[in-house]
């Protein structure tokens, strides 16, 4: 058994609660190999200007996951026949994320003509109610878990108010939601029995959205889905059954995976920084600059991958075809050489082109939903928490390495005002 | 560091002084500091005055740009120097009142090449484009509803003011002696494509075509006479045929300047007609004539926004002496907006002896353009792909090969095509 | 997007704003974080305010430290650059 490399120990949730000592490690050569066993091995670029550089390169392919090989059902005709058709249209019907243009740039158009400006400020709105409605409920407690209590049920309700799914079935998205968000584990995409799993909720969850989309082309709502399934871009593009399936399943799984660790280190980082919580009460005008900061020094999504589609010198190395990458976003985020003192939390700092969001195609659609809604939870409860105190420090955290937050965050408190 | 006793001027009042100004307070110059300009405005903002201010979407005057400057910054506005005299480090006005300096950055730009006849330029209807009340004053005839206007030149302005007539639904004709519009910039292979977007949004481009002169009646401008004895009927005339650096004050001061800028050695400082740099004065923006390393030294001089906000912070620096005497290399960059399309540029086409599509479509209205000149990348322009330009200005920053090789995202679906740039 | 023709009249001074759009890459940001004041015509044409009025500083804030290539520069004479 060789060493453990230092992208496996990015990986070991043994450091999943502080990664950031790991991510310094890695940064000492801007773009390292890290054995994996293959023979292009995985390349992790770690300091913010390689980091950079590779998100804008056309040389670097989204297209990271492995051709679709759904279960095996033992029943030759469906083996033979059905499998290999259903795994040609996964193929070909991918969600854009894993995609690269022109394909990609032509959903997302669609996407974003629909998250509108006016869509998402009504959002803005509804968030701040949202946030208040939740807070009145734990009014007499002595305690809240910060995720199950405010977190999580925020960025779901929004997007599923934003997409027109029904409330009375927003439950069943929460098993869904956290088992598809696997993908973007790298591990994951090479388990054989997650795989199957992500297949099989993926019909699922599917078969949902097939039967919503049919509703909302008979009676169309002014909801996202409604507009993507009944209008076309001013281009003139519309999404076909399969991709506008697939789009939506991302939608609604980002909108239920990411945001809520963005509140959730969020309020952890204020609780670790009272002098910050205090200011924030007292000024709720420093919220964007502190959301901000929260995105450079905690990001919901810590790293994403990528596929070489040519070699590619970059720092003083050549990272060969066909290599997978690893962009530590969250590590870009602490390069001392684009954020003076990096470990220190401060929202005053100016020019911070953070990577929070990734950057260039792939920038996170959501990326205004999860700052209204960040600023919405975090300025109600710097407002409105009396006294609040972290039950445990550190906090115990989901598994996800790519997507990283707590599990729970139990805090302490005298009373909600 | 300069002492603090030292009185500072900054000659021009547009983005490169203001930028300099800020940097050399910055970079902790605390002597007196003087900004002189010529207009009686504080800097304002330009690329909008072709674009939104003559749309009527914002009024001239609300382009001013913001400023970190204080209190402590005397402003001299209205009133343009007239000589420099270097030995007595004295500034001369036309009416003989002078400024003592003992740093000195000059940043007086250019302004707009008039019409060769001036008497048909002073026709009512006869307009150029370059200041704050030159927009208005456009902006005021298009209001009027013309019933056609006419552009001569399609450089950048005036494809832009001829774009934004179509948006204003006016009636407009482009004049151009070249084979495309913006050839000189980026040769007609790419130029056509501009040709076929401005056509298609209804200008009436005449390429290849030369106004010769211009019809008053009553001093009013009534219609074009082209060369090939053509005539347009229009109420209102741009004339967009570039700029001409404003120099002249230079004039005697023992400086190497002439119309094409005053010369600087690679670090900012201007050049005596001996060659010797004087290092009490710097110079940035249009005006500045210097040795661009990544074009093996060749002299330019650059109209381009991005660079005369860099050019003038790294002046300002230099003058304030807190920045090592290292040379200005920074890729020149330019955008233009042509009505709802963006068209943006790294480095310099000039001299490009092949051009190849690399990313997008030419026929989707997306695309970029690397330009190539002996086997290495020199320049790249994207249109509405602003994303894929960083990626191609590190290419052309590095010298990379051209074409460029191997396999990428979004490249043509026929693969990449390398044309003659069609450079005049 | 509404400008006062003549800032200097008696309201509170207001903003000014530019944005290096050289930089700017159309992430469209600032459009969401102040609809008002910033716009994308076609794919990535930005269209600002750049003169925004006091009143409305806590959206063109929001909008500056939104901006993902930081091409945003605001004056707030009431409170400094």
């Amino acid at each position: 058994m060789p060493d453990a490399t230092l992208l496996d120990q990015v990986k070991d949730f043994a450091n999943r609660a502080n990664p950031y000592p790991v991510y310094a490690k890695l940064r000492v050569d801007p773009v390292s190999r890290q054995e994996d066993g293959t023979e292009s091995g995985t390349w992790v670029a770690a300091t913010h200007g390689t980091i950079a550089s590779l998100l804008q390169d056309p040389r670097v392919s989204s297209n990271t996951l492995p051709p679709a090989d759904r279960p095996r059902t033992g029943n030759p005709l469906t083996d033979l026949i059905v499998k290999p058709l259903k795994d040609w249209m996964m193929d070909r019907h991918r969600v854009f994320i894993f995609r690269d243009p022109p394909d990609h740039d032509v959903l997302r158009a669609s996407v974003m003509h629909q998250f509108s400006r006016e869509r998402i400020q009504a959002m803005r709105v509804r968030s701040e109610r949202l946030v208040a409605d939740l807070l009145d409920e734990k009014r007499d407690a002595r305690e809240i878990d910060a995720v199950d209590d405010l977190a999580y049920p925020l960025p779901v309700t929004v997007i599923c108010e934003l997409f027109g799914v029904p409330r009375e079935d927003e439950p069943k998205f929460h098993g869904w939601a956290t088992q598809l968000a696997t993908a973007l584990e790298p591990d994951s995409l090479s388990d054989r029995e997650i795989r199957d799993a992500n297949s099989r909720t993926f019909d699922a969850i599917g078969g949902y959205m097939a039967d919503l989309i049919k509703e909302k082309r008979k009676h169309p709502q002014d909801d996202m889905l409604s507009g993507l399934a009944n209008e076309a871009t001013p281009e003139g593009a519309k999404m076909g059954d399969y991709d506008l399936i697939a789009t939506s399943i991302l939608m609604l799984v980002a909108g239920h995976e990411t945001t809520v660790n963005l509140i959730t280190n969020g309020l952890l980082t204020l609780l670790r920084h009272p002098d910050e919580l205090e200011r924030l009460r007292q000024d709720p005008g420093r919220a964007p600059r502190l959301i901000e900061e929260l995105l450079r020094y905690e990001p919901p999504v810590q790293f994403r991958t990528r596929k070489t589609l040519s070699a590619i010198d970059i720092a003083g190395v050549t990272i060969p075809e066909s290599a997978d990458l690893v962009l530590l976003l969250a590590s870009g985020n602490r390069d001392a050489a684009v954020f003076p003192d990096p470990d220190r939390f401060d929202p005053d700092r100016t020019g911070t082109r953070h990577l929070g969001f990734g950057g260039s195609l792939h920038y996170c659609v959501g990326a205004p939903l999860a700052r209204f809604e960040a600023e919405a939870a975090l300025t109600a409860l710097a407002k409105r928490l009396k006294a609040p105190r972290l039950i445990e420090d550190p906090p115990p955290y989901r598994s996800g390495a790519a997507l990283r937050g707590p599990e729970h965050l139990r805090v302490a408190i005298d009373g909600i005002v | 560091m300069a002492p603090s006793s030292d009185r500072a001027v900054v000659v021009g009042a547009g983005l490169a002084a203001l930028r300099g100004a800020e940097a050399m307070r910055e970079a902790g110059f605390s002597g007196p500091l003087t900004i002189v300009g010529a207009e009686p405005y504080r800097p304002y903002d330009r690329p909008p005055l072709s674009k939104h201010v003559l749309a009527g979407e914002i009024p001239a005057g609300a382009t001013t740009l913001p400023s970190n400057l204080g209190a402590d910054v005397e402003w001299q506005l209205g009133s343009p120097i007239a000589r420099l005299d270097r030995t007595s480090r004295t500034l001369h006005r036309a009416d003989g009142s002078t400024l003592p300096y003992d740093r000195l950055l000059i940043a007086t730009g250019t302004r707009a090449r008039p019409w060769p006849n001036p008497h048909e330029g002073r026709l009512s209807g006869v307009f150029t484009l370059r200041g704050r009340d030159d927009a208005a004053a456009l902006r005021a005839a298009l209001a009027a509803g013309p019933r056609r206007v006419l552009v001569i030149g399609a450089g950048f302005i005036g494809c832009e003011v001829a774009s934004l007539c179509r948006q204003l639904g006016l009636p407009a004709t482009l004049v151009e002696p070249g084979p495309t519009p913006l050839g000189r910039v980026l040769g007609s292979a790419v130029g056509a494509f501009i040709g076929a977007m401005l056509t298609g949004r209804g200008v009436d481009l005449r390429s290849g075509s030369e106004v010769e002169w211009l019809e008053g009646e009553g001093g009013r401008f009534v219609r074009a006479h082209l060369t090939d004895g053509t005539r347009i009927d229009a109420d209102v005339a741009v004339i967009a045929l570039g700029a001409v650096r404003n120099t002249e004050w230079l004039d005697g001061s023992g400086l190497s300047a002439d119309p094409g800028g005053v010369d600087c050695d690679a670090t900012g400082f201007v050049l005596d007609t001996e060659g010797q740099p004087d290092p009490c004065i710097a110079a940035a923006g249009d005006v500045a004539r210097f040795p661009h390393p990544l074009y093996g030294g060749r002299r330019v001089a650059l109209e381009h926004w991005s660079h005369a906000a860099m050019q003038g912070i790294h002046a300002g620096q230099l003058l304030a002496g807190a920045k090592p005497e290292s040379p200005y290399a920074a890729l020149p960059t330019f955008w233009s907006t042509q009505g709802d399309v963006v068209v943006k540029s790294a480095g310099l086409t000039e001299g490009a002896d092949a051009v190849a599509f690399t990313q997008g479509e030419p026929g989707s209205g997306r695309f970029i353009a690397v330009y190539g000149r002996a086997g290495r990348c020199i320049a790249a322009v994207s249109v509405d792909s602003a994303r894929w330009l960083p990626a191609h200005a590190e290419m052309v920053a590095a010298g990379a090969p051209f074409p460029p090789q191997g396999t990428a995202a979004d490249r043509p679906s026929k693969g990449i095509m390398v044309l003659a740039p069609g450079f005049p | 997007m509404s400008v006062p023709a003549d800032a200097s009249s008696g309201s509170p001074p207001g903003l000014r704003v530019s944005v290096d759009l050289n930089l700017c890459q159309a992430y469209a940001q600032c459009c969401y974080a102040a609809p008002r004041h910033f716009r994308i015509e076609g794919h990535e044409a930005l269209i600002y305010d750049p003169a925004p009025a006091a009143q409305d500083r806590a959206e063109i804030e929001r909008a500056r430290v939104a901006c993902p290539v930081q091409a945003i520069r605001v004056e707030d004479p009431g409170r400094g650059t």
